[in-house]
């Protein structure tokens, strides 16, 4: 992670794939856990006495709202190393770990929409939890937003570390004042369902916490490796085009194509 | 270092109130949007009294947006950014100032705004002690994360679009709890409205703390 992606050879062979033997062994795992927790959560787990069908959904929503929160910390984690380090490594580490907290927040959303359309009888209630899981998923939107704008690289890196880094405050600063505000209206409509869980249910979840962090970590891995290369591909591709444009205007140089890096 | 703040500071109000753009356009629009709201809601059925504060807010949130884009619009001009870096201001007195120049212009649209909500929204102002810490705190906080999310699109094409999607879902506690802290000075709130005012205070205080630590790093030359 302290290396730069100048320094890997650029004669090295071009790269088929992203996997390694320790991400074919995660990838593996991911796909037999999945598998395993879509039999045990569909077929093995009874149903729940109050929700019947509609308990399945933990199994997906609660492991995604929990890898969540790694996934922002990690994120905020690696931009503040990007503040001090400054190197690549850093910035890549941090993207990706958006990346999946975006999609683990949207999963986490939907999911809980949907499991509340039976239970609470609306998909929505201006719940804390849900509303500032809500400002969060914007809050990593606005963060993919800046990710996607095509600045300097170097400049894209320093704003969007500094934002990065601002996503734990501003969580958590949302996250007290919307508790409070509905803290105040004690005639809430909806009274959460106590959920006493245990036996196969209990394995089941634990089951599909573990998946849900291996396939994670298995996402994480292949998508810190898509964006290092793509630094390369960028560099190497400013490369030449500098070594055309010197080329282009000392045509008698045409030796020096490829020009000093 | 407050030296170096009320020179940035004194130069952006010296500008805007010489170009009037400010004034001239935040404050029409800021009345416009109240006069927009009460076509949205009838005016008639007592909706537009009941929700006086969080309109109040919602119209000031909206102007505040305007005032981030257009101070940093000053310095889109080539070569300022660099003269002002050459100038060899301390970053954390060049966001102070910033910031501050924010607060009064958005100080006084809050002053037209409050006599447009007395006049058109017959809104009754019973704690006025309250409603002016609460203002004055908002108006730090909004000021101070404007600022830093500000520069930090400031450099972008896109950064029209780019800050109110990155400014507004963190300003949302600032909404929240300058509304309910209003509701209570307009005698139509629940809860006490001085504790809403202490996390208007204390987001004033992080955000400025925030912006005055990142504020160097965002400014730095690639």
């Amino acid at each position: 992670m302290t290396t730069t992606p100048t320094e890997a050879s650029p004669a090295a062979a071009p790269a088929t794939s992203t996997a390694s033997p320790l991400t074919r062994v995660l990838g593996a795992l991911s796909a037999v856990g999945v598998v395993l927790v879509g039999w045990l959560g569909l077929v093995a787990s009874p149903p729940d006495v109050v929700q019947q069908d509609s308990v399945r959904l933990i199994y997906v929503h609660v492991p995604a709202v929990t890898w969540m929160y790694v996934a922002v910390f990690l994120c905020a984690f690696a931009s503040f190393m990007w503040l001090r380090k400054r190197t690549d490594g850093w910035d890549v580490l941090a993207a990706s770990a958006a990346e999946i907290a975006t999609i683990l927040t949207g999963l986490g959303l939907v999911t809980g929409a949907v499991w509340g359309r039976p239970t609470w009888g609306v998909y929505w209630v201006w719940d804390a939890r849900l509303t500032s899981t809500a400002i969060l998923f914007v809050l990593l939107l606005g963060y993919q937003a800046l990710r996607r704008y095509p600045a300097e690289p170097q400049a894209r890196s320093r704003m969007a570390a500094v934002l990065g880094l601002l996503l734990v405050p501003n969580a958590a600063i949302v996250h007290y004042s919307v508790d409070w505000w509905r803290g105040l209206h004690q005639d809430a409509t909806v009274s959460k369902i106590d959920v006493s869980i245990e036996g196969l249910m209990l394995f089941t979840l634990a089951v599909s916490f573990i998946v849900m962090g291996v396939v994670c970590a298995w996402l994480l891995v292949h998508r810190f490796r898509v964006g290092w290369l793509e630094r390369r591909a960028e560099r190497h591709h400013l490369d030449a085009a500098l070594a055309d444009r010197r080329a282009d205007a000392d045509p008698s140089a045409g030796v020096a194509v490829g020009g000093p890096r | 270092m407050l030296a170096d703040a009320r020179l940035v500071a004194g130069k952006d109000l010296r500008i805007e109130w010489r170009s009037r753009v400010g004034i001239g356009q935040m404050v029409p629009f800021a009345v416009l949007v109240l006069v927009l709201f009460a076509f949205a809601l009838d005016p008639d059925r007592g909706i537009l009294t009941r929700a006086t504060a969080g309109l109040y807010w919602v119209a000031t949130l909206f102007a505040g947006l305007l005032a981030v884009q257009r101070a940093f619009a000053l310095e889109a001009a080539p070569g300022v950014r660099e003269a002002m870096r050459l100038s060899g201001l301390d970053p954390a007195a060049w966001f102070l100032g910033k910031a501050a120049a924010i607060a009064v212009q958005l100080l006084l649209l809050e002053a037209v705004l409050g006599v447009g909500v007395v006049v058109l929204y017959s809104a009754d102002l019973q704690g006025p002690l309250l409603l002016l810490a609460t203002c004055l705190a908002a108006t730090v906080g909004i000021a101070a994360a404007g600022t830093l999310y500000g520069v930090l699109a400031a450099g972008l094409a896109v950064r029209d679009t780019l800050v109110p999607l990155l400014l507004l879902p963190v300003l949302a506690p600032v909404l929240l709890g300058a509304t309910r802290a209003s509701e209570s000075a307009l005698g139509n709130g629940v809860g006490d409205g001085w504790s809403w005012c202490g996390l208007l205070a204390v987001f004033a205080v992080l955000y400025t703390m925030l912006g005055m630590t990142f504020f160097g790093t965002l400014l730095e030359e690639t």
